[in-house]
């Protein structure tokens, strides 16, 4: 079976391409030929039901499915216009470029200043004190996080409350200035008023960085994206504006998810 | 009648206890239905069991204890004792002598005066044992009778058993404590008795160690006495030579198999490591005398020493460098398995490599339980005999030259124990003294490293 793509998609810019991309779990098929364009200027999520593969799709994009022995992955990603799982490709640089924020808050038992100033300090982004105290300062506004620590910056990290936690790795991610974020389920440790936070803040990084997320909730799709695609069993089964999949699904199986059926 | 026969009689009672109680239950059972059991019949059956069984076992311990003093306090009473020598060696024979002919141990006395004793002690003996197996057998019965009496349908045998079950269990651990606290008073009480000959200053801080197990045991030289050779010797071979190899070697090994060695080479590589914790540290002590100091010797003549020594510490460190390396790298292991897979993978999708992860993330993050692991390595370093026993020398020099002959604690232990010294010679009770400074170290450390373990725990979960 074909994805399905709203004939009235008309994105020219394509931050990351996929192009016919299966992934393997040893012989288990996790994801089976998706093809997808990333936009650079929108939020793109990803929905479907738990064990549909949009984790682990999501994990490809940046190459920390590598992590796992196991994994393979077949066709090509692009990231403007260059295949990332070429041989001579620098994954480190990779992840640079392509973010990630996890689904359970994970900062290092450091300082909150050392938790955002980590990846500038492994990129050599900082020269000097008064340079990565800069980049630490705007990562943690841009996060929205400057103004509640700003006065502890020595404290730990994992002393902040989960919101705070979850704001914190994406100052981490931020700081290292990516063109893409990936969000694996950022707010599904987070209670509802942290997780609207993190949704506001999705919406102010929006046009910045290239976001792709992934959510459980239907409503946050439809609240923080733009594009939205949604999977089923490892395959992609609808791709299009967010506004057009969640009013006018094309698939009968997304219908059915949407209008909660089932998943 | 033996002790074997009276535990057998024990066991078989408590069987017969078991199939009664059970039969009971079963009645109970299918008159009153399973519903309204509190618990499975074969739970009311080791009831009755345990009421039969524990009671005559503590009795049976206890009378072979007690029982041997009614037995000889009776010998005493009688007539034919009040020609026995009042005190001393000849009294202590004649008693045994005689015991030994009326148990049937012994064919004759040696002593003819003896032979009276006979009589009294076969007459005691006959009638205490027979007291005992009467008492034992009356326990175990009345036991029996008072449990069987009480299982109901709703007897709740089953939360009864459990509870004697975590009562043995109980026991069991004590075992371990009680022995320890043992070991610490026997020390003790030596300890204080060197130190009433030996003035304890003269011994923690002076520079000079030399018993001399001949000299005469009234008025011990304590300038011969100063452990600080010692103590020096084993932190440098223990704590310094051994965890220079140790160290660096079992963190990268740890490091390697949790985060660069694929699944299939680790299954190998684990194990073979571990192997190394169970070489008895004899062989590795062979490996040391026989491979390594004559190996150190030999580049110390080729580098132009002249005359360096075939026992030299380094030689015993390195050697026990190796054994250890198992004890660091699996708790070095263990606490970076701990640190969150999230942790690694926040730092992977920074950009980070897998050393920087490590180094920066990984090994900071599970730090005190590599810490720990450490001073447990420590602690079983500078309590290590078997190596330096056989690698490292009896001469005590105070020394920094790795290639010097060095002594440690536990050698001088061994040596002071195994030598012609007489057990109430200050040299002898040196010994003991030096264990017990080993035994406080090392519980000091394993304190420590436990609980710098345990806040780490904290931290996790």
């Amino acid at each position: 079976m074909v994805t399905v793509i709203h004939p009235n998609l008309d994105d020219t810019e394509a931050k990351m391409s996929a192009r016919d991309v299966s992934v393997f779990y040893g012989d288990k098929l996790a994801i089976d030929n998706v093809s997808i364009e990333i936009p650079t200027k929108y939020v793109t999520a990803f929905i479907g039901p738990s064990g549909c593969g949009k984790s682990t799709f999501l994990r490809t994009l940046n190459r920390m499915n590598d992590t796992i022995p196991s994994a393979r992955v077949e066709g090509e990603i692009l990231l403007d216009g260059e295949d990332i799982y070429r041989s001579k490709m620098d994954v480190v640089q990779l992840r640079a470029r392509v973010g990630m924020v996890f689904q359970k808050p994970n900062p290092f038992p450091k300082s909150i200043y050392e938790n955002i100033a980590y990846g500038p300090r492994i990129h050599g982004l900082a020269e000097g004190k008064q340079e990565l105290d800069a980049i630490v300062e705007t990562s943690l506004q841009r996060a929205g996080l400057w103004n509640e620590v700003k006065d502890r910056l020595e404290d730990s990290g994992t002393a902040l409350s989960g919101g705070q936690q979850q704001r914190l790795c994406i100052a981490r991610a931020i700081a290292v200035d990516p063109e893409v974020i990936l969000m694996d389920e950022p707010c599904s440790a987070l209670d509802p008023i942290a997780t609207a936070k993190i949704e506001e803040l999705i919406d102010e990084l929006n046009g910045r960085y290239a976001i792709v997320i992934v959510t459980h909730s239907m409503q946050q799709a439809a609240r923080v994206s733009q594009r939205t695609a949604f999977f089923h069993l490892g395959k992609m089964v609808e791709y299009g504006r967010t506004s057009d999949i969640f009013t006018n699904p094309l698939e009968e199986r997304t219908k059915d998810y949407i209008t909660g059926r089932y998943g | 009648m033996s002790l074997t026969i009276l535990l057998l009689l024990a066991l078989g009672l408590g069987l017969a206890g078991w199939l009664a109680a059970r039969s009971r239950a079963w009645a109970f059972r299918r008159t009153s239905g399973a519903s309204a059991m509190a618990a499975l019949p074969s739970y009311h059956g080791w009831y009755v069991a345990l009421w039969i069984v524990v009671p005559m076992v503590l009795f049976i311990a206890l009378w072979s204890v007690v029982g041997p003093h009614l037995v000889s306090q009776h010998v005493l009473a009688s007539p034919a004792a009040a020609d026995l020598p009042a005190f001393g060696f000849k009294r202590e024979s004649m008693l045994a002598e005689a015991r030994a002919v009326a148990m049937g141990t012994a064919p004759g006395v040696f002593n003819e005066e003896a032979r009276a004793l006979i009589e009294p002690y076969r007459e005691a003996i006959g009638r205490y044992q027979f007291i005992g197996i009467a008492a034992v057998l009356v326990l175990g019965f009345l036991g029996g009778v008072w449990a069987f009496l009480r299982i109901k349908p709703d007897f709740t045998a089953r939360t009864r058993v459990e509870r004697t079950i975590m009562v043995v269990l109980l026991l069991a651990s004590l075992v371990a404590i009680l022995t320890t606290l043992g070991i610490f008073v026997s020390l003790v009480f030596e300890t204080i008795r060197f130190f009433g000959m030996v003035n304890p200053i003269d011994f923690l801080f002076g520079t000079h160690w030399g018993p001399d197990p001949m000299s005469s045991a009234v008025n011990p030289d304590a300038s011969r006495y100063g452990a600080i050779p010692l103590f020096w010797g084993t932190i440098y071979i223990g704590a310094i030579i051994a965890m220079v190899v140790a160290i660096p070697l079992g963190l990268m090994s740890a490091i390697y198999l949790t985060q660069y060695a694929k699944p299939s080479l680790r299954a190998w590589v684990k194990p073979a490591l571990e192997i190394l914790a169970g070489v008895p540290t004899v062989v590795y002590g062979y490996f040391a005398a026989l491979t390594v100091a004559p190996a150190i010797r030999d580049l110390a003549l080729a580098a132009g020493m002249s005359n360096p020594s075939s026992e030299s510490a380094l030689a015993a460190g390195l050697v026990m460098g190796v054994m250890i390396i198992p004890f660091v790298s699996s708790m070095a292991d263990d606490s970076i398995a701990a640190v969150p897979q999230a942790m690694r993978d926040g730092s992977l999708a920074m950009g980070a490599t897998t050393s920087e992860t490590i180094r920066r993330v990984l090994v900071p993050a599970a730090l005190p339980g590599i810490v720990a692991g450490v001073m447990l390595a420590i602690s079983r370093a500078i309590g290590e005999t078997m190596i330096v026993v056989m690698a490292a020398s009896t001469a005590a020099n105070l020394s920094a030259n790795p290639l010097e002959a060095m002594t440690t604690v536990t050698v001088q232990i061994v040596a002071m124990l195994t030598g012609e010294g007489s057990f109430d010679h200050p040299a002898t009770l040196s010994a003991f003294a030096l264990g017990f400074v080993l035994f406080l170290v090392t519980l000091g450390l394993n304190f420590i490293a436990l609980r710098v373990v345990k806040r780490f725990r904290e931290a996790y979960e």
